[in-house]
């Protein structure tokens, strides 16, 4: 199973987490674990989430992730995980 | 398991430092096309682009999606032409239908470029080789897509003069026809010497005859991503300075080397190399002269450049090498000048002239990259210039290049624009003592005695 990496960044505002869990529960992906900071009064959340059971196409998924974002007033980027273990570990 | 802060860093050095992965470059051989009858030769040639490359920039597009990370180009490069067509061109028009083909293959699937209307001349010319050579400027003034790029010298074969005279005449040429559009066409060619056989950047790429059948090679930048990170070391040693430049190469490279292997496997097409190269666009941010300022200098072209420009290629290529499984193409920083805002800002501020980015491409991976100079330089001059850089190759063992625009009806103090990521530059002036006897000596200068190894 490929991890997706779902990151949410933006101004802090009341239902960011419960929109974007409604939005993943309502397409079938799993949320395997969240994260969630606040970095220079930026709200900064990370979720490692498996899509492979849902029932869209991951370039779908991600692009209704994108309109959601902008709904809300935050970015909300889904990436493969691969790209982050590349990166950052040996 | 990989944490916020790691995931923070990649997505800012994708959405605020630039970084992205520069080019996915598909080698195609076209020696199984080769056919004495012109039109079978185009036909074929055609036939075998479309079908190997037709889902090249889907999937590219697809691992961009996927993985948030922007692939900026998708391109192509095949076997010298010189070779595939030396048996059915019996002029420089023939050849220039070949030409022709390879642009239409590559509006046909979508990508940018197509490289390698090339010939490997390092030691002398076949005549396909000259028939070629003389199409170059109307090759260049018909297509869109289509780059050129001659190897007229080797550090095992010296350097073929005759073709450096040749191209004096062709560069000024190229310009001419193409004079509508600030003489563009040179922009599109290249003049090596120790050309590499993988190379996954343009104008230079050609897809060498050592080279399998069909080849993934990829090349990686983020100028922008080493300009940031070295922000945090200001004032530190040196030490501390090549770390973080050997540091942030590795990451960088480490992108490259994954969209490499998903192309790869995607298209089922095995994976060739990447160019660990620091290639920086015009964009504000993405400049490699930009770094060397914050080494430490006003300008790029200051003196202390040459070292600075040294020790940022030596770390670019160790934090790169062991991100990757092969490494190869040129592999270092690029130093273009219409290419990069920082090295605009040095030629207009007189900071940074010929003669010095001729010494920094003594240390750096490439040439004298895309230098615009006054439309009435003489040709004799071009070879001029041309000779001295491949003989900084030829002696020190390493690729150098030439890609110059003598831009027809412009002189020095005025601009030129390509647009795109070509940029924009300002007219450089050159050295106006003659050297015409030298460059029209007949025959080539003979390999350096450190050549002799065997």
């Amino acid at each position: 199973m490929k991890k997706t990496i779902i990151t949410v960044v933006g101004k802090d505002t009341v239902g960011i987490i419960a929109k974007v869990c409604t939005f993943l529960a309502e397409n079938n992906v799993n949320i395997l674990d969240i994260s969630q900071t606040i970095v220079d009064g930026f709200f900064n959340m990370m979720m490692v989430a498996d899509t492979s059971a849902s029932t869209r196409e991951f370039g779908e998924l991600s692009a209704q992730l994108k309109a959601l974002g902008e709904e809300i007033g935050v970015v909300i980027l889904c990436q493969h995980e691969d790209i982050f273990n590349m990166m950052h570990r040996l | 398991m990989i944490n916020i802060f790691e995931v923070n860093e990649t997505n800012k050095m994708i959405q605020q430092e630039n970084l992205d992965v520069r080019t996915i470059t598909l080698g195609i051989s076209l020696l199984d096309c080769v056919d004495s009858d012109l039109a079978k030769l185009n036909e074929k040639i055609y036939d075998k682009i479309t079908a190997l490359a037709q889902n090249l920039v889907g999937t590219g597009q697809e691992i961009e999606r996927e993985y948030g990370i922007p692939i900026v180009n998708k391109r192509i490069s095949v076997t010298p032409i010189s070779l595939v067509g030396a048996g059915a061109c019996r002029t420089p028009e023939d050849y220039v239908t070949l030409a022709q083909t390879l642009d239409r293959a590559a509006q046909q699937v979508g990508v940018n470029f197509i490289g390698g209307y090339s010939a490997l001349v390092s030691k002398g010319m076949t005549a396909g080789d000259e028939l070629l050579i003389r199409s170059i400027p109307q090759a260049l003034a018909q297509t869109e897509c289509v780059c050129s790029s001659v190897n007229v010298g080797s550090t095992k074969c010296g350097i073929d003069m005759d073709a450096v005279r040749l191209l004096g005449d062709v560069i000024l040429q190229t310009a001419e026809l193409t004079k509508e559009r600030d003489s563009l066409g040179c922009a599109k060619l290249v003049v090596f010497c120790n050309a590499p056989d993988d190379n996954p950047f343009m104008a230079g790429a050609f897809h060498g005859v050592t080279e399998a059948d069909a080849v993934i090679n990829v090349g990686v930048s983020g100028p922008g991503v080493v300009k940031r990170a070295l922000e945090k070391v200001r004032g530190k040693g040196f030490e501390e300075l090549c770390e973080t430049i050997k540091k942030t190469a590795f990451k960088v490279t480490r992108v490259g080397q994954l969209v490499a292997q998903e192309a790869s496997q995607r298209l089922g097409i095995p994976f060739g190399i990447i160019d660990l190269s620091l290639a920086p666009t015009p964009a504000v941010g993405d400049s490699v002269a930009d770094i060397l300022c914050e080494i430490g200098l006003e300008y790029a072209g200051a003196p202390g450049t040459t070292a600075a420009l040294a020790l940022l290629n030596d770390q670019v290529k160790k934090g790169g090498v062991m991100a990757s499984s092969y490494v190869g193409g040129l592999s270092g920083a690029f130093i273009p000048v219409s290419e990069d805002q920082g090295m605009i800002d040095s030629v207009t501020a007189g900071a940074l002239t010929l003669e010095k980015l001729e010494a920094m491409t003594c240390v750096c991976s490439v040439g004298l990259d895309m230098i615009a100079v006054p439309g009435d330089t003489p040709a004799t001059t071009l070879s001029g210039i041309i000779a001295d850089e491949m003989a900084i190759g030829m002696v020190n063992q390493k690729t150098t290049a030439v890609r110059l625009i003598p831009v027809i009806g412009k002189t020095v103090g005025e601009n030129v624009e390509f647009g795109g990521l070509l940029g924009h530059a300002p007219i450089m002036p050159v050295n106006r003592f003659s050297c015409a006897e030298f460059v029209n000596r007949k025959g080539r200068i003979p390999a350096p005695i450190h050549s002799f190894k065997n």
